[in-house]
């Protein structure tokens, strides 16, 4: 009987977990341009790295024509805000604090850089806010005719 | 350069002489060929040399460079160069005394005359640079072609170096700062000077924002070029002209020289 109990508890901590972690989980928004050809599981543990790497490289020697920079990640993980701009750091929906502050790491990047592309390219301007939020929109309005 | 009292002013700033210029081409000509050697000698196809070429190509050690200011043609008027790196870099006054300074006008007057000279002042880009020798963290630093830069990476924000460099060249961040240049990373509680627009001459605009600005308002005040290269034109002007560097006492061998004060 203890058995059968404690099995029962577990299954259902990992269905409560699973649950929690599913709606917890960030939204990561979309992305324009090419993907990385090193798989977004790759960047998502390595890009501090990449950055690190290249930022001594061009500070101190020199070298502009650097694989990564951080100049072309907020250009191509620009998200557009309500006014059709894209938000900076101060914005929860700027594609680095969605992950990093389900993380709970700090950054300290954008204290120096700019967090939104300087020119506004057609990449960016083409950019869509993700689709979740239209829906959200369009089922308030369905409640509001109901 | 017959002149008492005045330095040589020639490509290397009056700090070396002519015996170690040689010297130094001497040594360069002897890597290059030792290089050469390696190459063959190891193996046709072998790509050794390859990662060197690439990063030689930003910051070249055997570049120098340089400014040559004649305050003689800079009116006390204007400060088209102090405007025009403000908007390069995207630094700007509030009008308060911890304002950024990346470049000022400096007028200076002969107290038994009353003449007044104006020119402008910014990083003097040392060759032995005080503000690097006192850094406690490595972020001042000289790049191989001479330009003096922070790393704000690892700038502390101790400010030691603004009390070290003779020519209150840098400043502190006070506030934080947004919308910066792509070109030009800026932050609160760093330190920050004349980076001599290390962008563009990474790109191969090979001038600076000041100098575009001095030439186009007609004064052509300002000369930006290669110090090592005698062909350039700031390497003639030095050899015909005499020119001064500013607290020639401290030994600092300038890239930054001044004609007519």
């Amino acid at each position: 009987m203890k058995r059968l109990i404690i099995a029962t508890l577990v299954l259902f901590g990992l269905t409560a977990g699973v649950a929690i972690s599913g709606s917890v989980y960030p939204e990561i928004p979309k992305a324009t341009g090419e993907a990385h050809p090193e798989g977004n599981e790759f960047m998502r543990v390595n890009h501090m790295d990449l950055l690190r790497h290249d930022r001594d490289l061009t500070m101190r020697e020199g070298v502009r024509d650097t694989d990564y920079s951080l100049a072309e990640c907020v250009t191509c993980h620009a998200v557009n805000g309500p006014d059709a701009k894209p938000v900076t750091i101060k914005s929860e929906e700027h594609f680095c604090r969605t992950c990093h502050e389900y993380v709970a790491v700090k950054i300290d990047c954008f204290q120096c850089h700019n967090s939104v592309p300087e020119a506004l390219g057609e990449a960016s301007l083409m950019f869509e806010r993700p689709d979740e939020t239209l829906d959200v929109l369009l089922a308030y309005l369905e409640g509001l005719s109901k | 350069m017959n002149i008492p009292g005045l330095k040589p002013a020639g490509g290397c700033g009056g700090g070396c002489s002519s015996k170690e210029k040689g010297a130094d081409l001497h040594r360069r000509d002897f890597l290059k060929s030792g290089a050469a050697m390696a190459s063959v000698t190891l193996a046709p196809g072998v790509t050794l040399m390859a990662m060197g070429s690439g990063v030689a190509a930003a910051a070249n050690p055997d570049v120098r460079w340089g400014l040559l200011i004649d305050a003689g043609k800079c009116p006390s008027d204007c400060s088209a160069c102090v405007s025009a790196c403000s908007n390069e870099h995207g630094w700007e006054n509030h009008g308060e005394d911890t304002d950024p300074q990346w470049i000022r006008k400096v007028t200076l007057k002969d107290r038994a005359t009353g003449h007044e000279n104006s020119l402008p002042v910014m990083c003097q880009h040392c060759e032995n640079p005080p503000c690097v020798d006192v850094c406690p963290t490595g972020a001042s630093f000289k790049r191989e072609d001479g330009i003096v830069l922070v790393d704000r990476h690892t700038c502390i924000g101790c400010r030691y170096c603004m009390m070290a460099c003779p020519f209150k060249a840098r400043s502190f961040v006070h506030h934080p700062v947004e919308g910066q240049k792509a070109s030009t990373p800026r932050g609160n509680g760093t330190v920050e000077g004349c980076n001599m627009c290390v962008h563009k001459l990474d790109r191969g605009d090979g001038t600076t924002a000041c100098v575009e600005a001095c030439n186009a308002t007609g004064n052509n005040a300002m000369i930006f070029g290669d110090l090592n290269d005698p062909e350039s034109d700031i390497s003639k002007a030095l050899a015909n002209y005499p020119s001064i560097e500013l607290r020639s006492d401290l030994r600092l061998n300038l890239g930054v020289r001044y004609q007519n004060i």
